[in-house]
């Protein structure tokens, strides 16, 4: 094997390995399950019996609307014939959750009061609102002497139908299953550059402060080292990606329903094979451009506590990229995004947006690209000459005029 | 199997951190790099490593530029120690073995040799950090000799180890140069380079300022040391004729003389002044030849 290869195992093996690794893979993971399960969850905690009301009729001409009503799964509205106090009783000790009085005011529209122990629970309360509202509207225009089915056409609300002039432009279904993707992207890579750009300058900063660095570079070129450090960390990101894949695909087994339901809510049942393709090669450009300037700057600092700081630029510009991006959700067409989608470190997420949400003519693509691989191609070369002499130089000022003193270390004089 | 540099030259901007150094390493010798703090060692190794890129000259292995092909060749001990600090023993050293080109197995087995020989094998699946800073310091060795390197370079490999562990170094590395291995070393220490190299070199603000046999070296320099205890004051020789140096001691005085011939007259002048207990004609050592020479240029 050769030193490239060893130097990747041992980088991915290593990592692979540690408790790090292992929570933050659980952990995300136990967040997707919370998400797919979300309402199964809620379900545990909010019980299963219903909630029963009692409806106090004072007008004596209500309860045939009452009864009437459809009632809502999770309340069921009780006709109460008690007296008051008994009602308001029967609250406290927990046989009903609330009592609601209803009289007709002199204009014959219900004047509601609701009694409950407790009034903070809006759910119930917007529930019993919701079904009164229909009590009221059926009462009001049976005064006026109105057809339900009339009714239900006026409420029902107004449709638009969009027809697009331009040509190459995308349909509203493709539009809005494209979003899901480009937006599943951007969160994608947005945590993954966060997450392992980090590591990565992690990594380099912890074998520069022990100091095995020396012998590292002794025996390897800085450059071969530095990159195989790169994909070591990209192949654990995507075992990272691939469990959850896997688990998500077993969870598909036993929950078709609610994870098809999630998936149709991403589009992704049936997204074109060329959005996926770009994903991809976005997803890779992205990663790697971050990654060289993580890998670089990682060698910068003498401590590994100093590591997490010169990460922040990686930061600040994917959280620019994506509060950007998240802007042009909704007007791709916008001129920031069309200019930042040739901006390198911005391209990977904006420029993806711009091919799965509207028609972008392929060379506008092929430029992007390829100035994001120009970019990647000058940072690898600028980073491997600062690797190179950083990793040899020690000292407490970690600043970019490192950068400098760094690369005057790899020259001759 | 010879280590050649030719005039190597580095320069730091406007700064000459080495000049013009010319040296020649033969196999199956230890060769002393002495120098002050700064002198210019560590930047010498560098760049023999390829870690420096160096301004002018020429540094060949056998006629042979070195750089990333003939690393299997190179062991480095730096002068900064370090090892990964989570690792295991024997994790670590496999794996630095294998970025030199080594086997996995064969390095497991060199490693238990190794381990048994320094007698700690109950290191083996300890972390680094967990080992004290004498014993990660002998994991550091043997992760610079473990691949068997043709040339060793051991930047102060004996600094912060107490007197056993200093020996047992010593014979490990004494082992290496008769296995045939060439070893460039630098230290503070001239006991050892005195005990252990043919050949020096003395570095002065990047200056080869001596250079050449240890014996040559004592030879050209001259003076000689006297040592003398006497039951009477020596004070009179303070200002002798051909002493250098006198210094006052519990028994008598160590001068040191310009030549053997003074130690004669020194002798003749000493009669019936009285008792006599020691009168010892001495080599220089090497720490009074380094004092000289790197000394004067502070002045």
């Amino acid at each position: 094997m050769n030193k490239f290869w060893i130097i990747v195992t041992q980088t991915y093996l290593s990592k692979l390995k540690t408790k790090v690794f292992f929570i933050s893979t659980f952990l995300i993971l136990a967040f997707l399950m919370i998400m797919v399960n979300f309402e199964s969850i809620i379900g545990v905690f909010t019980g299963d019996e219903e909630q029963k009301v009692a409806v106090m009729d004072e007008s004596g001409e209500l309860s045939e609307y009452l009864v009437e009503q459809p009632t809502n799964q999770d309340v069921e509205m009780e006709v109460y014939t008690g007296s008051l106090e008994k009602g308001q009783s029967l609250v406290v000790d927990g046989d009903y959750a609330a009592l609601v009085t209803i009289d007709l005011n002199d204009k014959g529209l219900p004047e509601v009061t609701f009694y409950a122990e407790n009034i903070a629970d809006s759910g119930l309360q917007t529930t019993i609102q919701q079904q009164l509202q229909q009590l009221k509207i059926t009462l009001a225009t049976s005064q006026l002497g109105i057809d339900q089915g009339e009714i239900a056409e006026i409420l029902t609300p107004i449709t638009l139908q969009k027809v697009s002039l331009s040509e190459n432009v995308k349909t509203e279904e493709e539009f809005n299953q494209a979003q899901g993707i480009v937006y599943m992207m951007l969160i994608l890579l947005y945590t993954f550059v966060i997450m392992y750009g980090s590591l990565i300058a992690t990594d380099v900063a912890t074998e520069k402060s022990s100091r095995v660095m020396e012998i590292i570079v002794s025996s390897v070129s800085p450059i071969t080292h530095m990159f195989a450090k790169i994909i070591g960390i990209a192949l654990l990101g995507l075992t990272q990606i691939g469990i959850f894949v896997l688990v998500g695909l077993i969870m598909l087994q036993s929950k078709t329903d609610e994870i098809g339901g999630l998936i149709e809510s991403f589009g992704l049942h049936n997204a074109s094979i060329s959005i996926i393709l770009y994903a991809i090669l976005f997803f890779l450009l992205g990663f790697f451009l971050y990654a060289t300037l993580a890998a670089m700057l990682g060698s910068l600092v003498s401590r590994v506590e100093e590591a997490n700081q010169i990460v922040t630029p990686i930061v600040l510009l994917i959280m620019i990229g994506f509060f950007i991006s998240i802007f042009g959700m909704n007007a791709p067409e916008s001129q920031i995004v069309i200019i930042t989608s040739y901006i390198p470190f911005f391209a990977p997420l904006i420029m993806f947006l711009r091919v799965g949400l509207v028609e972008v003519p392929i060379w506008e693509v092929l430029l992007s690209v390829g100035i994001l691989i120009g970019t990647i191609i000058l940072l690898a070369i600028i980073g491997a000459k600062v690797y190179k002499g950083a990793v040899l130089l020690y000292g407490k000022s970690n600043s970019f005029k490192d950068i400098k003193k760094a690369i005057q270390l790899t020259k001759k004089e | 199997m010879t280590l050649q540099l030719k005039n190597v030259t580095k320069r730091f901007g406007k700064n000459v951190a080495v000049n013009n150094l010319s040296l020649e390493i033969p196999n199956n010798e230890m060769f002393g790099f002495l120098g002050g703090n700064g002198a210019g060692k560590t930047t010498t190794f560098r760049m023999i490593l390829g870690l420096l890129e160096k301004s002018a000259g020429e540094i060949t292995w056998n006629g042979e530029k070195i750089d990333y092909q003939t690393s299997s060749i190179i062991g480095y001990l730096p002068e900064e120690r370090g090892l990964y600090p989570k690792l295991k023993v024997q994790e670590q050293i496999i794996y630095l073995a294998r970025l030199r080109g080594m086997g996995k197995k064969d390095a497991v087995n060199e490693l238990e040799k190794w381990l048994e020989r320094f007698k700690v094998p109950e290191y083996v699946d300890k972390k680094v950090e967990e080992l004290s800073k004498g014993n990660q310091q002998k994991i550091q060795f043997i992760s610079a000799i473990i691949h068997k390197p043709k040339l060793l370079i051991l930047d102060e490999p004996f600094s912060g180890l107490d007197p056993i562990n200093v020996e047992m170094l010593k014979e490990a590395v004494i082992d290496l140069k008769n296995a045939g291995t060439s070893i460039v070393f630098s230290s503070h220490r001239m006991e050892h380079v005195e005990e252990l190299c043919e050949h020096l070199c003395i570095l002065q603000k990047g200056n080869p300022v001596v250079q050449g046999s240890l014996r040559d070296i004592k030879r050209s320099f001259g003076k000689k040391n006297l040592i003398i205890h006497a039951e009477f004051p020596l004070d009179f020789l303070a200002n002798y004729r051909g002493v250098v140096k006198h210094k006052q001691t519990r028994n008598g005085a160590i001068l040191q003389i310009t030549s053997e011939d003074v130690s004669q007259e020194i002798f003749q002048e000493l009669q019936g002044k009285g008792f006599v207990r020691k009168f010892e004609l001495e080599e220089p050592s090497l720490n009074d030849i380094f004092i000289e020479k790197v000394g004067a240029s502070y002045e």
